[in-house]
């Protein structure tokens, strides 16, 4: 088992892609990167197919939501893992609120399938190309994308509970 | 559900028209083990096609887990894989510490390895033994579940709890192993291997059950890795992935232990590699108990770890903590954490946004069962609907891990 390191990774990302990648951070000793949503599949591509990083796992991908980024409101993480080297790498993508199209990466992992779904069915984010984008956990005739931040959890017109002392 | 009005009619050719049947396979169907629905097409006795319909238990966990506190989503995460909460309390525990660098003395490293191995056990019993009611064969249920009743008292004198157990503290256990604990756990290790060779001794060359499992709902490596499968499921197909030791948590790299993995993918493997996970479970479990060190059950973090209560009656300080923690005044710091653990059933991750407030800005919990049960349709086209039952359960799906 070769092991990557990294700095070994952040350097081939770099040399592979250029400014694609941008925002480079270690959080917590793994790697983040971010991109834009135009870029995306094709990063995921290559990283398929490097032969050194054989980044071929898909272990997580879900939806962010940050209301106050104007114009980059709404994200899709990315969780990859090379089995081959054992290193983890997290890609994010950024856009709109009011534009919320991604293309689809199932044509790259069947795994994905579901996890759009779930995206679509909890922030509304559209996954171009994939091939059954239909609610999955919640029921169909559901209007909201409930994992939003302007859906609150509790009922906002308690008085009992003062949310300056309890929860967020 | 357009699927299940429509009564297909396919006409190839002229001269015979071939005629599916549609049946609905659950929501509550006695061998699904669970509320999931699957719409299958049948030509006669064969699955021309399946399309599963999840989410019948889902409780919204991500979006609750956002207004509470770190220490209340342990509740939470019992719910998710109920077979083995301890391993899902202990991953969200262990990411906590991660995101607030809060470093675990060693012996509640080696407590937390006994109780997750514990759990691995009742979980691959549970699997394993249904899988068994499944194909006919009762009596070997009612065997295992007598041990899984042991486990279970284990649970209840280390925190009290069986089944969603709510287990350990951010930094440790919220008490040291009392000595009946390790005498029960004594007692198991000692007891529970005659049971298991019965176990084995009653399915492993059984010619009825192998008869039964072989070369049913088999998946190749490359598709298993293509659905992101992970644990046993994956190692049945001959993938030698672990995230105990691809990356070592909780001191699991002081362990020797070895990793089955099967050939073909299909339920006997499946079967044969939950078996031998439990003795290496065993192993596992009989080295900690041997080599548990002295010392601290928990770090020494008072502003994390809640102080002993009749210290919060006498002590300043501790009543001080007590209320910071309780009403959550602490912040936590700003970052993002992802976290995975071996679960029941494959690499059960925590993916959690910090940003500086009391509670996750936002928790992603990566579930095992929720990813690899899409490949589900794949592996039962062209097989029989007794064997989709038996698929289905040798692949251990949990409902409530597969709808959060």
């Amino acid at each position: 088992m070769a092991d990557i390191t990294n700095e070994q990774l952040i350097q081939r990302l770099q040399e592979k892609f250029g400014d694609q990648v941008f925002d480079i951070q270690e959080p917590y000793g793994l790697v983040t990167v971010t991109t834009t949503r135009e870029n995306i599949i094709p990063i995921l591509q290559a990283l398929y197919d490097d032969e050194v990083l054989q980044m071929q796992f898909l272990t997580t991908l879900c939806g962010i939501h940050y209301p106050d980024n104007k114009g980059q409101e709404l994200g899709v993480v990315y969780h990859l893992h090379s089995l081959v080297n054992n290193i983890r790498l997290r890609i994010k993508i950024f856009f709109p609120e009011d534009d919320a199209v991604v293309p689809t990466a199932t044509n790259l992992y069947l795994t994905a399938n579901w996890m759009e779904r779930e995206t679509w069915d909890f922030y509304g984010i559209r996954f171009e190309g994939h091939p059954n984008l239909i609610r999955i956990l919640n029921v169909e005739e559901m209007e909201a994308f409930p994992m939003r931040k302007e859906f609150p959890l509790e009922d906002q017109t308690r008085e009992d509970k003062i949310n300056t002392f309890f929860g967020r | 559900m357009e699927l299940a009005k429509q009564t297909t009619e396919i006409n190839t050719t002229d001269t015979f028209i071939q005629e599916l049947t549609t049946l609905n396979l659950g929501p509550t169907h006695p061998a699904t083990h669970g509320i999931f629905q699957n719409i299958l097409q049948m030509d006669g006795e064969k699955i021309v096609s399946g399309v599963p319909t999840i989410g019948y238990i889902h409780r919204a966990f991500e979006k609750i887990a956002e207004r509470r506190n770190f220490y209340q989503i342990t509740p939470l995460t019992d719910r998710m894989n109920y077979c083995s909460s301890p391993i899902n309390n202990m991953g969200w525990w262990m990411t906590v510490e991660k995101l607030l660098g809060v470093t675990v003395p060693k012996r509640a490293e080696y407590i937390r390895v006994i109780v997750m191995e514990l759990a691995r056990i009742a979980d691959h019993l549970i699997c394993n033994s249904i899988l068994g009611v499944d194909t006919g064969a009762f009596s070997g249920f009612l065997y295992v579940f007598q041990e899984r009743e042991k486990i279970y008292d284990i649970y209840e004198e280390i925190c009290g709890a069986r089944l969603t157990t709510n287990m350990g503290r951010v930094g440790g256990m919220e008490r040291d192993l009392s000595p009946v604990a390790i005498q029960k756990i004594k007692d198991f290790l000692r007891d529970f291997p005659a049971v298991m060779r019965e176990f084995e001794v009653m399915f492993n060359r059984n010619r009825i059950f192998v008869d039964r499992v072989e070369g049913v709902g088999p998946i190749s490596a490359e598709r298993a890795l293509n659905y992101g499968f992970t644990g046993p499921n994956l190692r049945a197909a001959g993938v030698d992935y672990d995230v105990r030791v691809m990356n070592p948590y909780s001191s699991y790299q002081d362990f020797d232990f070895e990793i089955p993995v099967g050939t073909k993918g299909d339920t006997y493997d499946r079967f044969m590699v939950r078996n031998e996970e439990i003795w290496q479970s065993l192993r596992i479990i009989q080295q900690a108990i041997d080599n548990l060190p002295e010392g601290p059950f928990h770090a020494d973090a008072p502003e994390f770890y809640l102080p002993p209560k009749q210290e919060v009656y006498r002590n300043m300080e501790a009543l001080i903590y007590h209320f910071k923690i309780v009403m959550g005044e602490i912040d936590a710091p700003v970052g993002e954490v992802y976290h995975s653990v071996e679960g029941g059933n494959g690499e059960l991750g925590f993916y959690l946004v910090s940003d500086g407030g009391r509670t996750p800005y936002r928790l992603h919990f990566r579930r095992p069962c929720f990813i690899y049960y899409q490949a589900y349709p794949e592996m039962v086209v062209g097989s029989q609907l007794s064997d989709a039952i038996v698929t289905l359960s040798s692949m251990n799906v949990i409902a409530g891990e597969l709808d959060a």
